[in-house]
């Protein structure tokens, strides 16, 4: 951390810390709004707060900052995540929710490495989640392993499967390979539906999370009050999370990002410096799906049960457009947009029923007028706060 | 006689009823600079592009230091010591201008999962031998460029983009450079300035035991006059003349291809 010292003398820690606790207030004022119009007011309360925030050169400062303290940044994040659950303690929705938004980010930082970062397009992020929920739907039924070690083992099934996906992704280009994840996804649904030992359309059950003997299940009691089970997940879930994130971050301040980066940019080049093409984009693909299935796990044992419903082309539309709000390659950008794609029609009853159209609303709209997201994505740094730049 | 890097045999590129390359018999000498000429659409790119692996040839062989390189993939041909620019510059803009040179070292650096990810502190070392590396290219070009190593691509000029992609091409150490009309689009004084920065760079190298040899595709014939220790014209796909400048330009066939083309 000296070498942070030497440049970080002009922009001071505050605005960061600031901007961490905004947005911690404002989500947990979001996940408690009981009313329609609180939410409302809440949803637009944010448009406006952001317009202001612009307006007087906060999100500016606030960038800076963050680019000044990433370590504060990270730690500041999961400090505002704890807090904001802490004082959720009983309240089992809130709680879900925020656990699911946690899963989806993980999932979504590995189809940020996937199109993100090599350009591979990936329609079928809810089918390799799914595939992650059945694997531990069998696992934990069935056998005795610890289930620590089916998260692993469902981050791997599902890797192993997409690798089926590989040849024709890597054969086909752009619209082609779209097209064929989408196909993946549709089909993973209907071989599920008719798959009786998986339990056909009504899926299967999943025993609740147990590490040595701790049950994840059960609620905590500490002295007179009780805690929800859904902390357990939560924790496990933010642990996830918190460490995909550091990975994807130090993939991408590496040769391997670079690498990924030059591949989607431009084949041909890429080709002529030596760069083995086929091999970064069955990296991305295998990394990516394998974060799938390891979040799918845990949400599977945390709703304690899976269905092929659960896994649509719409969920995986979902995925992609938390990335695409976010902003497509910026790791910071996905743990807003999932907050906002998942809480929103949540709260708001009456857009939920509107809510594949809103998304496909939204990201028309983001792609029309901010292509790069809300956090667009900064140029490389390999050593942030280094003498280098 | 001295040695042969680069040499083309029978060498034949078919695209469908068009033959870009006919039986060409081209010879690159080590250490010197050749010039490739010809008309438009001759068959120059064509060239460059079989011989880098990035088209497949019909007919004929390449051998590259005594090895046979033919149909060989082009990161093979990269491994093996050549590289090149393009005639469109092929950069990837929104990367950084250090990012784009250090790809072009790409078999120096440790693409490992856990070296990567975890061996933080050798990544850096790495890192840090590369930045100095493009540091010292650039700086041969223009100093000012090494102040926007950070800079995206997106943000340079023209000028500017053609060094730094002649900069990715160097930074490896190849034995053999192919610089497709590195200085098409830029001004006549910016013709001259980069040509100058060419021969210096190389001058560099070679003091440093990385002597580089370079086939130079130009329209601009004061350009292969000046830079060039011999030339190839190319008319059709085929080899009408060799030799220095003073010789090809004297040709009378070459003349006529000129001539007959515009
Ligand atoms: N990929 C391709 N597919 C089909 N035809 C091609 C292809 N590449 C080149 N050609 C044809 O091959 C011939 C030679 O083209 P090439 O680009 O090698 O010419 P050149 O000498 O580089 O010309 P210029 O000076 O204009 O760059 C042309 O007739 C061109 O149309
Ligand atoms: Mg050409």
């Amino acid at each position: 951390m000296s070498m942070q010292n030497s440049n970080s003398s002009a922009a001071p820690s505050w605005p960061l810390l600031t901007g961490v606790s905004v947005v911690g207030v404002y989500a947990h004022f979001l996940l408690h709004a009981e009313s329609q119009i609180a939410v409302l007011g809440l949803a637009v309360g944010a448009i406006l707060l952001l317009i202001a925030f612009s307006r007087f050169g906060w999100t500016a400062r606030v960038a800076t900052s963050a680019a000044t303290y990433p370590k504060l940044l990270g730690a500041g994040a999961v400090a505002a995540v704890v807090l904001v659950a802490a004082v959720s303690y009983e309240m089992h929705f809130a709680l879900l929710m925020l656990t699911t938004v946690l899963l989806y980010s993980t999932v979504c930082l590995g189809l940020n490495i996937q199109f993100g970062y090599s350009g591979v397009v990936n329609f079928a992020g809810a089918a390799f989640f799914g595939i992650g929920s059945y694997t531990a739907a069998v696992l934990a039924s069935h056998s005795p392993l610890p289930h620590l070690l089916i998260v692993a083992l469902a981050g791997l099934v599902a890797a192993l499967l997409g690798s089926l996906l590989i040849l024709p992704v890597l054969r086909t280009r752009g619209h082609y390979a779209a097209l064929i994840t989408i196909a993946f996804g549709i089909l993973f649904k209907t071989f599920l539906e008719v798959n009786d030992a998986l339990g056909g359309p009504q899926g299967l059950k999943i025993p609740g999370m147990e590490i040595l003997g701790w049950k994840f299940n059960d609620n905590i009691a500490i002295g007179d009050h009780e805690l929800s089970f859904y902390l357990n997940y939560l924790v496990l879930s933010l642990a996830l999370c918190a460490v995909t994130f550091v990975l994807v971050r130090r993939l991408e301040r590496s040769w391997m990002g670079l690498s990924m980066d030059v591949v989607r940019l431009d084949e041909t080049a890429a080709a002529t410096f030596g760069v083995d093409i086929a091999r970064w984009k069955i990296t991305a693909f295998t990394l990516g799906n394998g974060l799938a299935g390891m979040a799918g796990a845990i949400y599977g044992m945390m709703t304690g049960f899976v269905a092929p419903n659960n896994f649509t082309f719409g969920d995986s539309l979902i995925l992609v457009s938390i990335v695409i709000l976010g902003g497509i390659g910026n790791p910071w950008g996905i743990l807003p947009a999932a907050a906002i794609v998942l809480i929103l029609p949540e709260k708001l009853q009456f857009i939920q029923e509107y809510r594949f159209l809103l998304y496909a609303l939204l990201v028309i709209l983001i792609l029309l007028f901010r292509p790069d997201g809300l956090l667009p994505r900064k140029i490389r740094n390999y050593f942030p706060g280094d003498a280098g730049r | 006689m001295s040695t042969i890097l680069l040499e083309a045999r029978g060498l034949t590129m078919r695209f469908g009823g068009v033959t870009a390359l006919d039986a060409l018999n081209l010879a690159v000498h080590k250490d010197e600079v050749l010039g490739l000429i010809g008309p438009n659409g001759s068959g120059k790119t064509t060239f460059f592009n079989v011989v880098t692996g990035l088209y497949a040839a019909s007919a004929g062989s390449v051998d590259f230091e005594g090895r046979e390189i033919t149909r060989r993939a082009a990161q093979e041909i990269y491994r093996a010591g050549i590289t090149r620019t393009f005639q469109r510059s092929r950069l990837c803009l929104p990367l950084t201008v250090f990012d784009n040179i250090a790809i072009g070292n790409y078999q120096h650096l440790q693409h490992g999962l856990l070296f990567n990810l975890f061996r933080r502190q050798a990544l850096k070392r790495q890192y840090q031998e590369n930045l100095e590396e493009a540091c010292r290219l650039l700086a041969t070009f223009n100093d000012k460029l090494v102040d926007r190593l950070f800079d995206p691509v997106s943000a340079l000029t023209m000028i500017d983009r053609r060094r730094v992609e002649i900069c990715r091409a160097l930074i490896s150490r190849p034995r053999l450079l192919l610089l497709d009309e590195p200085s098409a689009g830029m001004t006549h004084d910016e013709t001259h300035e980069l040509m100058s920065d060419i021969l210096q760079v190389r001058q560099r190298l070679r003091e440093a035991g990385n002597s580089v040899t370079i086939v130079i595709i130009e329209h601009e014939m004061n350009v292969i006059d000046r830079v060039t220790d011999r030339c190839v014209v190319l008319n059709y796909g085929e080899k009408i003349a060799e030799g220095t400048y003073a010789q090809i330009a004297a040709d009378a066939e070459v003349q006529r291809a000129y001539l007959g083309s515009d």
